[in-house]
């Protein structure tokens, strides 16, 4: 006895083959979608604000008066910021990392400090701000400065540094080590020389992909209390300063549609910023990829 | 290089052996574990220091207004000078509007897109989109939000005439954009996870590509699927530029999408950058705010975690 | 070359009709319909050569058996027939296949309709990560059949004709994962009987498995053969030679020879078929 009738499963052919096109068609559009927001978004703010990129917008700093408003002091802050940030969150991610990888043991202080990282990447970049009010503004006095920043920051960013670090350690083959130890290296040896110089690529690149989400970040350095509108830049580490982002946060707010242009050309200049750090991080991965 | 300046022959061997029993490599060996160990205690110590400061000054808020209050209050005005309230219950359901609409938004549009990457895509197709998706991930949401208030609200003004300047719909929809990568993403991973064999398997049957994406990939990746959305929801709970300028600054107990709402991340914004007095009422309920939506993204992530190990398929 | 495989194959033609053997021929004298009948059939995997020139004329309701070392094309040939080998994405073909009379390389042959009546067992247990009944139950449902009674008899007939039924008859909600590799592989045969194909192709689907699980595969093949037609891949020439009524031996992308199994393995005409048989290479 037959179920399965030929007729039948000829006729459905049809109709099934007709849906499997048209969701096909559904599943591109949906991707495309997403592809299209980007260039919208993109075209949108070169149209506005390029009118505003001149030498002035670089040279000036914010201001009540749209025409005279420019970034000096944030594109300044922005970059101090970074140089404060990279060394910090790099030496705790990249040692934790290391750490973790070669000398810890498994056991549950290790799956918990594991399961603890994983739990801070998830915490709200603005929780992260309310811990660097109390802790470095108010307990350790930092102040609204570049370091109470900075290492706000740097906590935002580790757990993402010490996750890239620790894939870009595991992926040196054991071989390597083995081959080290079996010269009489001692462990520290064969880090440094073995396992540190075959993972670098990897860890730069992730830590200058976290580093380009921290340039980007406002949220911590709003609750910090960090000023928006600076007429001076920093002279040191306790100084007080302004990013890009909350400059462009600013501009956002303020009502006169002249604004909108500023902030525009505030977000070219931050969105540039981005993208070098990303080629950056893209060249990196791209000339030491797999090299085993 | 054995018989080099000493004047006496010594072999490598020997060499090797004299640097061994230097002391500073010894103590180099015993140190780096030491120090390397405090490093990876910082990220204990940030985890411990987010939440005693959260539940110190909470506690703090808490001797001034009475925890029913702001647990089950329907008004939040902090503002108020006479008679402030603090129920919190306005602050998480203008959160979870913006939330809702994002994840209608992202979560089909996601899915989709992952759908499409993982089974349909040449492997040129994918190497081309995928790094584009991580672009848009990379946005700073400074941006989002300035697209939100300037382009998208705007836009949706013309087919919505009664929308507010503020409201929930446009911040929503930003913030679905905002996560859709972190979706498809993670999704396709997933479903790139589930191995050709099984493909092949419902392929052989006659199965076309659609029944073979819905009926077998899907259902095999659904735990990587769940989990990452719930991740990009814990995600949209904690957004706070875009919500800030495009959501308003008015918490409403209502279920209204097109006017000014609130979400608690966009309430810690508002008294940050008033400069709320050190030691005052309103200075500790940022504290509050921060530590309900500090929970409620706990477990959302925990949740993501518990469904990815819990529900993973082993091949 | 082609002169060659010509030649072979009008050698092979007249050798069905000398009847050397009288019991084998008794059995062959009903002259059976052709259900893949190849014709100059050339893949390339990119610029590689991986099938050339292949000649085969597959009959209905017999085992055809195709053997060869590692790397000779045998896997490749018996995806072509299912076009499962379009999955890799550099794969070129040209000449023939036809499946009952109708070439299924031409672009408007549908490979959902193709893969309806042509089922496949792969080399490894498949089975989706769903319960066993839903492994049977999906080619079924795909095809439209939701009423719940036919879909449970289509169930249990399937598992039956796997002879799997009485192991697993308890536990239909249980995951498929559950069960041993060689259960596994006949609820893999059972998923693929529940469409009702035509042809069934089978990748070596012994080779994952252990001696016990292979000899029931093997019995179980030879009881489908009065249903269906099977085309088997196999690398062990005592599977072959147990279950098949026809050999094809390919080596380096040719069928060397192709002939009844018994003659096959008594009395080759290609020395390369001997010397692979009597374990020379490979």
């Amino acid at each position: 006895m037959k179920y399965i009738d030929d007729t039948v499963v000829m006729k459905r052919m049809k109709s099934r083959l007709k849906y499997n096109s048209i969701w096909k068609m559904i599943f591109l559009i949906a991707t495309t979608l997403a592809l299209l927001t980007l260039v919208i978004l993109l075209v949108r703010i070169v149209t506005q604000g390029s009118g505003y990129l001149n030498w002035d917008f670089f040279n000036n700093f914010g201001s009540r008066f749209p025409e005279k408003a420019g970034i000096k002091a944030a594109l300044i802050g922005s970059v101090l910021l970074m140089l404060i940030i990279a060394p910090v969150s790099m030496i705790l991610g990249v040692g934790t990392a290391i750490y973790l990888e070669e000398y810890a043991k498994k056991n549950k202080f290790t799956s918990f400090i594991q399961m603890n990282i994983s739990n801070l990447a998830g915490v709200p970049s603005i929780v992260f701000g309310l811990l660097g009010l109390t802790i470095f503004v108010r307990m350790l006095v930092l102040g609204k400065s570049l370091l109470a920043a900075g290492f706000t920051m740097s906590l935002l960013i580790l757990p993402v540094i010490i996750v890239a670090s620790q894939e870009a350690i595991r992926a040196v083959p054991k071989e390597q080590r083995e081959a080290s130890y079996g010269m009489g290296a001692t462990k520290w040896q064969t880090i440094t020389r073995v396992v540190l110089p075959a993972a670098i690529p990897g860890i730069l690149t992730g830590s200058i992909l976290a580093l380009s989400r921290a340039v980007g970040e406002t949220a911590p350095l709003v609750v910090l209390g960090i000023p928006v509108i600076l007429q001076f830049l920093p002279d040191g580490l306790l100084s007080q300063f302004t990013t890009l982002p909350l400059q462009i946060y600013d501009w956002a707010k303020r009502p006169q549609e002249a604004f909108q242009y500023v902030a525009s050309a505030g977000i070219i200049v931050l969105m540039i910023l981005l993208v070098i750090m990303n080629s950056i991080a893209i060249f990196i991965r791209n000339k030491f990829q797999k090299r085993y | 290089m054995a018989s080099q300046g000493l004047g006496k022959e010594q072999s490598i061997q020997e060499m090797v052996a004299q640097s061994r029993n230097r002391k500073g490599k010894k103590f180099i060996e015993k140190l780096m574990p030491i120090i390397l160990i405090i490093t990876a205690l910082i990220s204990v110590l940030t985890t411990i220091g987010i939440v005693f400061t959260l539940i110190f000054e909470t506690f703090e808020f808490f001797q001034r207004v009475s925890i029913t209050d702001y647990l089950f209050g329907r008004e939040w005005l902090p503002f108020s000078g006479s008679e402030p309230l603090y129920g919190v219950l306005p602050l998480i359901l203008g959160t979870l509007k913006v939330s809702v609409i994002a994840a209608c938004v992202a979560v089909p549009l996601g899915i989709a897109a992952a759908i499409y990457l993982s089974e349909y895509a040449s492997d040129k197709t994918r190497r081309t989109i995928k790094p584009i998706l991580e672009v848009l991930a990379g946005v700073p949401t400074i941006v989002y939000g300035f697209f939100a208030l300037t382009f998208v609200t705007p836009l949706l003004q013309e087919l919505i005439p009664s929308l507010k300047i503020f409201n929930a719909l446009s911040p929503g929809i930003v913030v679905g954009i905002m996560i859709l990568p972190m979706i498809a993403s993670l999704s396709e991973d997933a479903m790139s996870s589930v191995p050709n064999s099984i493909r092949e398997g419902a392929l052989a049957l006659g199965a076309t590509k659609l029944e073979v994406s819905i009926k077998v990939v899907l259902p095999a990746a659904l735990s990587g699927i769940i989990a990452s959305v719930v991740l990009a929801v814990s995600r949209a709970i904690g957004e706070t530029m875009i919500v800030s300028l495009a959501g308003g600054a008015t918490p409403t107990f209502d279920f209204n999408v097109t006017g000014s709402i609130q979400t608690m991340t966009a309430y810690i914004v508002q008294v940050s950058s008033g400069d709320a007095g050190y030691g005052t009422t309103i200075y500790y309920s940022i504290y509050a705010v921060g530590f309900t939506l500090f929970v409620f993204t706990l477990i959302m992530n925990l949740l993501a975690q518990y469904i990815s190990k819990r529900f993973r398929e082993e091949y | 070359m082609v002169e060659l495989m010509n030649k072979t194959n009008k050698q092979e033609t007249a050798n069905i009709k000398t009847p050397s053997q009288i019991v084998g021929e008794s059995t062959k004298s009903v002259e059976r319909n052709s259900v893949f009948n190849t014709k100059n059939f050339n893949l390339w995997y990119g610029d590689h050569h991986a099938l050339k020139d292949i000649n085969l004329d597959i009959r209905e309701n017999e085992v055809t058996a195709i053997i060869g070392p590692s790397g000779c094309g045998k896997s490749t040939y018996i995806k072509a027939l299912n076009r499962m080998v379009e999955l890799v994405p550099i794969v070129k073909t040209n000449g023939e296949i036809n499946y009952r009379g109708r070439n299924i390389l031409e672009a408007s042959y549908e490979v959902e309709e193709l893969r309806t009546r042509v089922g496949m067992v792969f080399q490894k247990p498949n089975p989706f990560p769903k319960s066993i009944y839903d492994n049977i139950a999906y080619g079924p449902r795909i095809h439209g059949i939701k009423n719940k009674k036919v879909l449970d008899e289509i169930v249990e007939k399937s598992l039956r004709g796997a002879a799997i039924w009485d192991e697993v008859k308890d536990r239909l909600n249980q995951n498929a994962y559950g069960l041993s590799g060689g259960q596994q592989q006949r609820i893999c045969i059972a998923r693929c009987l529940a469409i009702e194909p035509d042809v069934i192709l089978m990748d070596e689907p012994t080779s994952a498995l252990d001696p016990i699980s292979t000899l029931k595969v093997e019995e179980l093949v030879q009881e489908l053969k009065d249903n269906y037609s099977i085309i088997i891949v196999t690398h062990n020439m005592q599977q072959a030679a147990r279950i098949s009524d026809k050999t094809a031996f390919f080596l380096n992308g040719e069928v060397v020879e192709f002939d009844h199994t018994d003659k096959i393995f008594s009395t080759p005409k290609d020395q390369r078929t001997e010397d692979y048989i009597s374990g020379r290479f490979g």
